[in-house]
């Protein structure tokens, strides 16, 4: 795979973070692993630049910087593990519920979940309607915050398979997961954050 | 008619109301005796003070005093709408934006008003220029500072939120349109509160001084309607600048929430 395709992370850094180099191929997966508080959701934050820092990120050999700030988190989807809502209504998040429904049935969900009122979600529904809502606009990376924290196994065996279908696809996915089995089952390589610096594991 | 000329002992009557009122919290335990007597004593002081001056400045024909003193008053009203927040920006940036949006507002009603209808002679004569600018800084100063307080408020409250709609490639203006639109409902409610209620639970002041002056009721109901158009169109478009330079300091070029802006 060339080094001009896919994304590129050069020497990131936050004041918690980095520097992180790496580089992550379409159709495929690098998980994230480390110990609580060692700056992994700090790390995919940075890499969906919604916080300051230096270093280069470059998507398919264009530079993050030659595009705006919104158009690049267009490509790069950051989904954390606690998603935030700004209204109350599932529909005010998802316009294009024609569109919404294969999703929702591929998460699980009941296709009326799309009329629902986000306070009557569980965590776990509300974890997989964030997932739905950002596949929506059609991201080419993935970077997913310990994407099935709430869900049961039943729940968590469909997100599964919903990731390797958007990676088979061509999507490029950096997944963080405590959940070494999930790691073991999804990831195509792996890289342990430690003291804020990324090793890669064999 | 001539109006009430008020004399030392009425004022004597006055601060007598002001003690009674400081005694009841007392005993209420409402701990506002202290405040209330410091309130009263400034404004006694601010008034009177304002009121020598005006005297001075009236009897003068110049432009540079009106102005002067216009720009105290504005300086007066950009730290009091600064200064209601709990949650604040850098000192800079927060009166910054407070007397740039104050500044803005008052200036495109006054301008409007005098320039249309109201059209004093000599245009900016400061019998006409001080007050009429003053009553509109008022209420632009309130308009300012009740979108601050709740902007400020809502971006720290909502963080996740708006995080949420930046995630999904809004713009840092679309990511916050929400809490801008409630701030500026917000800003506005006291005066359609005030519209509202204008004649039928109360005569607003200007019109009700205007009476006591001796103006015909019609009269000074037209005057107070012209009033109170100016004033809601001065508080919107100074809350709008406060709204849009608050979002633009919080977040920064590349569309990205900068909370640590607010201290």
């Amino acid at each position: 795979m060339s080094k001009n395709t896919g994304l590129i992370a050069d020497k990131l850094r936050s004041e918690r973070v980095g520097p992180v180099t790496f580089h992550v191929a379409h159709n495929e997966c690098l998980a994230i692993t480390g110990a609580s508080g060692s700056g992994k959701s700090l790390l995919l934050r940075l890499v969906a630049d919604l916080d300051p820092h230096t270093g280069t990120l470059i998507l398919d050999g264009e530079n993050s910087l030659s595009m705006s700030g919104h158009v690049w988190r267009q490509r790069v989807a950051y989904f954390p593990a606690e998603p935030g809502w700004w209204s109350e209504s599932v529909s005010d998040h998802i316009a294009d519920t024609l569109k919404a429904r294969t999703l929702i049935e591929a998460v699980g969900l009941p296709e009326r979940m799309l009329a629902a009122e986000i306070r009557g979600l569980s965590t776990g529904e509300r974890q997989r309607l964030a997932l739905v809502r950002g596949l929506l606009h059609h991201p080419q990376v993935l970077l997913l915050d310990e994407p099935t924290s709430a869900l049961d196994p039943q729940s968590t065996s469909l997100i599964e398979d919903l990731i390797m279908h958007q990676k088979n696809e061509g999507r490029i996915i950096v997944l963080v997961s405590h959940n070494a089995a999930q790691v073991e089952r999804l990831a195509d390589r792996r890289a342990i954050l430690r003291d804020g610096r990324l090793e890669e594991v064999a | 008619m001539s109006p009430a000329l008020i004399t030392p002992f009425d004022l004597g009557i006055a601060a007598c109301l002001i003690l009674a009122c400081a005694l009841a919290s007392q005993i209420l335990a409402l701990k506002t005796g202290r405040s209330i007597v410091i309130a009263a004593l400034r404004m006694s002081v601010q008034l009177l003070l304002i009121g020598n001056v005006l005297l001075f400045v009236f009897g003068q024909t110049s432009l540079f005093l009106t102005f002067a003193v216009l720009a105290v008053i504005l300086c007066a009203g950009t730290f009091e709408a600064g200064n209601r927040q709990t949650s604040r920006m850098t000192p800079r940036w927060h009166y910054g934006i407070a007397g740039a949006s104050i500044l803005f507002g008052a200036a495109l009603a006054t301008s409007m008003g005098f320039l249309t209808s109201l059209r004093p002679h000599p245009l900016f004569a400061a019998r006409a220029t001080i007050p009429m600018a003053g009553l509109i800084i008022g209420n632009v100063m309130n308009a300012t500072s009740l979108t601050l307080n709740s902007l400020l408020s809502a971006v720290t409250r909502d963080r996740s939120a708006i995080e949420a709609r930046i995630l999904l490639g809004a713009t840092r203006l679309k990511a916050l349109e929400d809490p801008i639109r409630k701030a500026l409902r917000t800003a506005l409610i006291p005066t359609l509160n005030q519209m509202s209620a204008a004649g039928l639970v109360t005569l607003p002041g200007i019109m009700t001084g205007q009476l006591l002056a001796g103006m015909s009721p019609v009269a000074a109901s037209r005057y107070q309607i012209v009033l109170m158009s100016l004033v809601i169109f001065g508080n919107l478009a100074g809350a709008t600048l406060a709204a849009v330079l608050t979002c633009l300091h919080l977040t920064d070029e590349r569309g990205r929430l900068r909370l640590e802006r607010i201290r």
